[in-house]
């Protein structure tokens, strides 16, 4: 009854290449990332302290920390946010929910796939025309994390509306069969089941945001600024603001002699910043995953 | 949920409806009419164009993209056409889909979806209501410890009778149950089909059915729909017995069909 045959034989030959070939790839694809961090980890060793985060650069960004470009990261990441998240997750509902298939609809999705697909520069050259010069908010946070916002935008509302359309059409069907709403089929099915994947998207973006340089550069980052000892808040909205990007992007490149761990030192921060982001979306993701219903 | 009760007994009269889907014909103009408190069974194989039919009575065909309907519905009274609140007519015409689905929520919010969406809060109506639903579902007794559990958790049948209890949620004139004994047991149906007899007092039902028995058992008129057409309609007396006018009905209802 069990006997093996030919084609049985090469059916389990083929089924273990596949097996242990694309397992071989997928640990592979780890390599790189534990490398990097290894390298990283390796060189910055001499400088990582708590002082290093918490203190101000000294001798022309030669020494001392690094505090003001890793706040000024975390507001422009937190502002950009604020801008982006509402308007993307809303305009995403309304685009998978609302919309019929018109020309419309296919224009907004089109300029939504084209937006996303535009070179962080050429956002930071709109940033700099629309908000610094046109809206007159000039170089600043305000300027910088709304930039950052818009660079955003497209790639929430695509990670969005992937998230929505998860959930069956079966669900949406069935709410308003018994005469409710649209409103309150989302409110009711769709979001509550879909809220997971929208905030893991949402976050894994904006922590991507975390990293750019050419926007931030143009409309509100500068080489050095130190905040005062004792300030709350460290930075106004309206001023400019170092970034851990730049910060690295200058140290090595215009800072001559500084210290070999520095520039090493510094990516570990941002990586960690960026880390952080992305653990607080697996985080929010199990969390919400526990309440996820089928 | 105020609904105009016309001064005849006619719930629905279907005139002339065409309905395609992207140019595809589904149904190719069909008349007829259903009294008050009638148990109407609709009969015909697969793309026979019994679902679409339904979806035209609540309007929910206009879901479908690419549909075009041609065509006059007159639900109690009303052009479906022209009503203005959707909403309403959807909880005038309730729909027993045929996959069971168990919204992604607790089976006590499973029933209390509908009146709540209405604008009924209060708790112990809802209690109420919902008791009484799920019995009538046939559901109850093995729920009734558990609410609270997610109706995506029940099994296939389960869940079919939860669909039935949404259904009749929001206590609508018409009752439309596409197939609703697909995923439930011999017994359980018959049950259910007991509490069918029940409810005819109170509102009409329009049975979908590819259990030709089972309109035998329940329906007082029968059509029979075949390729987006009726070859035969009347009392399922004359329907399913030798009398039936139509060769095709004979051979269908006896399972010769081709």
């Amino acid at each position: 009854m069990f006997q093996s045959t030919a084609y049985s034989r090469a059916k389990t030959r083929r089924e273990l290449l596949a097996h242990y070939a694309l397992g071989a790839l997928a640990v592979g694809v780890t390599f790189p990332v534990i490398l990097i961090v290894a390298y990283l980890l390796h060189e910055a060793w001499p400088l990582l302290s708590w002082d290093f985060l918490f203190a101000n650069p000294t001798g022309g960004m030669r020494h001392g920390g690094i505090w003001p470009a890793l706040l000024g990261t975390m507001y422009l990441v937190t502002f950009s946010l604020f801008v982006a998240a509402p308007i993307g997750v809303m305009a995403a509902i309304y685009l998978n929910e609302y919309a019929t298939d018109n020309w419309f609809t296919r224009v907004v999705n089109l300029a939504v796939v084209n937006l996303a697909g535009v070179p962080s520069i050429v956002h930071a050259l709109f940033g700099l025309g629309a908000f610094v010069l046109f809206a007159g908010l000039g170089r600043s946070i305000l300027a910088a994390s709304l930039t950052l916002g818009i660079m955003t935008l497209p790639v929430i509302v695509a990670s969005t509306k992937e998230a929505l359309s998860a959930v069956p059409l079966s669900f949406r069907e069935a709410c308003l069969n018994v005469g409710a709403t649209r409103w309150q089929t989302i409110r009711g099915v769709v979001l509550p089941n879909s809220v997971s994947g929208i905030l893991t998207g949402v976050i894994l973006e904006i922590s991507r945001a975390a990293g750019e340089t050419a926007p931030v550069m143009f409309t509100g980052a500068v080489f050095y600024k130190m905040i005062e000892e004792g300030q709350l808040f460290g930075y106004n909205i309206m001023d400019q603001c170092m970034t851990l990007s730049m910060h690295l992007f200058t140290i090595t490149t215009q800072v001559t002699e500084a210290p070999h761990a520095l520039p090493f030192a510094t990516a570990i921060v941002l990586l960690g910043t960026v880390l952080a982001f992305n653990a607080t979306a697996i985080v929010l993701r199990v969390y919400l995953r526990t309440r996820k219903k089928w | 949920m105020i609904a105009l009760k016309p001064a005849t007994n006619l719930e629905i009269a279907v005139d002339n409806l065409h309905v395609s889907y992207a140019g595809k014909p589904a149904l190719k103009g069909i008349s007829f009419d259903v009294k008050r408190h009638e148990i109407f069974g609709i009969i015909g194989p697969a793309q026979s164009g019994k679902t679409t039919l339904l979806r035209c009575l609540n309007r929910t065909i206009e879901l479908v993209p690419g549909t075009k309907v041609v065509g006059d519905v007159i639900v109690g009274g009303e052009n479906v056409k022209r009503v203005k609140d959707v909403c309403d007519l959807r909880r005038r015409v309730g729909m027993v889909a045929p996959l069971p689905v168990g919204l992604p929520i607790s089976i006590y919010d499973n029933v209390a979806f509908a009146p709540r969406a209405a604008g009924l809060r209060n708790k112990a109506d809802l209690d109420v209501l919902v008791e009484r639903c799920l019995t009538q579902a046939a559901l109850f007794d093995e729920v009734k410890d558990r609410m609270h559990m997610l109706g995506t958790k029940l099994s296939g049948g389960q869940q079919q009778r939860l669909t039935i209890a949404r259904a009749l949620s929001h206590e609508p004139d018409i009752l439309c149950l596409d197939e609703f004994s697909i995923a439930i047991d011999p017994v359980t149906t018959m049950r259910i089909e007991e509490v069918l007899k029940e409810l005819r007092r109170e509102m009409t039902i329009i049975l979908v059915t590819n259990l030709v028995q089972q309109a035998r058992r329940l329906a007082d008129r029968t059509m029979f729909l075949w390729n987006g057409s009726i070859v035969e309609m009347g009392d399922s007396t004359l329907m399913f017995s030798e009398k039936a006018r139509e060769q095709r009905t004979r051979d269908y209802v006896n399972g010769i069909f081709g």
